[in-house]
């Protein structure tokens, strides 16, 4: 007998791969990626050595860390960080707080329901962006219009994930609570709220993303502090570094903030998951 | 509480939608609990509309500039389709595409859409390439993810028949995993068409000549809240429009779902 027939099958004929995810991940090719995609940005910037076209990633990573100490538009980084978390913290804040409530009770009363679904249909097709003229007009541009803005792009998440959670409620326990003679508010607070607990832990993690996007158009368009504010004015002097610096301090917030909150989800669905074993 | 009837909501729902704009009347011309200066009662808006429908605001009629961002949109949004598709498709079919870019891709996405407009700026100027450079980027990124977990949720058992019965490389594109993918790539579609009004909105409001960002920047300026208004409504139209018109282009590219 040959030797050829000891050999394991899957060698003689290899199972052909249809999608990418057959082939397990090669994380070599991932370094040599992103190391071309470095390598070929700090050829270019050398090559164009223009200040108002492109910067090489050592000069932004210097950047970064030189505005830390040194104050630039007025402030050092971490101040102007402080000033755009404060409007974060402000216009997600009162999205969650007057969203999610909202959201519930579209859920569980139907007439509320049919009452504001209109107007909210027609308020979220409209750009968070586009507040920007009832946000000068009512708060101005130093806190108030910008949190205006923030808070329009985190609402309707805060909604329609609360809304839909509140319908998700298992409608065995609510017949139960209604025929042993729960309230309305009783069943709003003790049975819907908890089945919607989770809907509105993963809403809240895209409301948030949502409210770091309109940020930055709000401080674009009209703050005269924060961390997308220091873009604006790297775009005015026409020096490119300041703009590569501002896109990576809001990527690196963006990405904690994403972070922190699928964590939070992650938790609270195990939490949920050992409550509910 | 009983489930109220169908035919009962919807009443209520149009109801509704006659309740807020009489609420609106009573709010500012009745009650006067609104300023007039910061909102506009309902007259100022309709005088505001007739201005730009028949006459001339911020460089144009409304027409023209419905039309400029629209058409800005359309292409921005063809380009993020073909940039959002082959790039989904690479990093989808192929290991070594996957694994040489799929980080880099990670690495750019966490930067949301509007940072990059003042980037644009800098290497196009006001003009439209910059508008278009944003949407391509911005409206591209959930086509890309939309697509990638399409390819991979479609059925093995299907794949390997269509391999077995010698589908490769166009036929196996074509029909097998464009179809397959195209319930996640629906969803990519409708989040690029967002990221597009977003994004022109917002680039018209940082500088424009024409289009519905422009009014709102104008009336900003002018601190004229019926343009505001204005403005705001056309904003919504489009978005509402296009979804529309995206929803009708999708159920002729999946008719065979129904069948």
């Amino acid at each position: 007998m040959s030797r050829e027939s000891v050999r394991p099958a899957a060698r003689r004929a290899p199972r052909r791969a249809m999608l990418a995810s057959d082939v397990p991940q090669r994380r070599w090719l991932g370094v040599l990626g992103i190391g071309t995609f470095i390598a070929l940005w700090y050829a270019a910037s050398l090559y164009i050595a223009d200040p108002s076209t492109l910067a090489t990633p050592l000069a932004v990573l210097e950047r970064f860390v030189s505005m830390t100490h040194e104050p630039f538009a007025g402030s050092t980084l971490q101040e102007h960080l402080a000033a755009s978390m404060a409007r974060f913290g402000a216009g997600f804040g009162l999205s969650v707080l007057i969203g999610i409530p909202l959201g519930l009770a579209m859920g569980w009363f139907q007439y509320l329901d049919a009452l504001v679904k209109p107007a909210f249909n027609v308020l979220r097709f409209i750009a968070p962006i586009a507040w920007v003229p009832f946000a000068v007009l009512w708060f101005g541009t130093g806190y108030g219009g910008p949190v205006l803005i923030i808070f329009a792009g985190a609402f309707p998440a805060c909604v329609i994930g609360a809304y839909g959670g509140a319908r998700l409620a298992d409608k065995r326990l609510l017949e139960a609570a209604r025929m042993l003679g729960a309230k309305s508010l009783r069943i709003l607070l003790s049975v819907i709220l908890p089945s919607a607990v989770p809907s509105i832990v993963s809403a809240l993690r895209v409301a948030a993303g949502n409210a770091w996007q309109s940020l930055v158009g709000a401080e674009l368009i009209v703050a005269s502090s924060g961390i997308a504010y220091i873009m604006v004015r790297g775009q005015m002097n026409r020096t490119i570094v300041i703009v590569l610096t501002g896109m990576l301090a809001i990527g690196l917030v963006g990405l904690l903030l994403d972070w922190l909150f699928g964590r939070f989800e992650r938790f609270v669905q195990r939490r949920l998951g050992a409550a509910a074993v | 509480m009983k489930p109220a009837s169908p035919l009962r909501l919807r009443m209520l729902g149009v109801g509704s939608a006659v309740a807020w704009l009489v609420l609106w009347w009573l709010a500012t011309d009745v009650t006067h609990w609104v300023d007039t200066a910061l909102f506009p009662d309902p007259s100022a808006f309709l005088e505001s509309l007739q201005q730009i429908a028949f006459g001339n605001y911020a460089g144009g009629d409304l027409l023209k500039h419905v039309a400029t961002s629209s058409w800005l949109v359309f292409r921005g949004f063809l380009l993020a389709v073909a940039i959002g598709l082959t790039l989904g498709l690479l990093i989808a079919l192929s290991a070594f595409w996957r694994d040489f870019l799929a980080p880099v891709f990670n690495f750019l996405r966490p930067v949301p859409p509007l940072a990059w407009i003042p980037l644009a700026l800098l290497w196009f100027g006001l003009g439209d390439n910059s508008k278009l450079f944003v949407m391509a980027l911005a409206a591209s990124i959930p086509l890309v993810i939309n697509t990638t977990t399409g390819v991979t949720q479609i059925d093995r058992t299907l794949l390997a028949a269509a391999r077995v019965n010698g589908a490769r490389g166009w036929n196996w594109l074509w029909h097998v995993i464009l179809p397959g993918a195209m319930p996640h790539i629906a969803i990519g579609l409708r989040l690029a068409l967002q990221t597009s009004w977003t994004v022109i909105v917002a680039a018209e409001l940082l500088g424009a000549i024409w289009g519905v960002g422009r009014v709102l920047t104008a009336a900003k300026d002018d601190v004229y809240p019926g343009m505001i208004v204005v403005g705001m409504a056309t904003v919504a139209v489009l978005g509402i429009a296009s979804s529309l018109l995206l929803d009708w282009v999708e159920s002729r590219l999946m008719r065979w779902r129904t069948r």
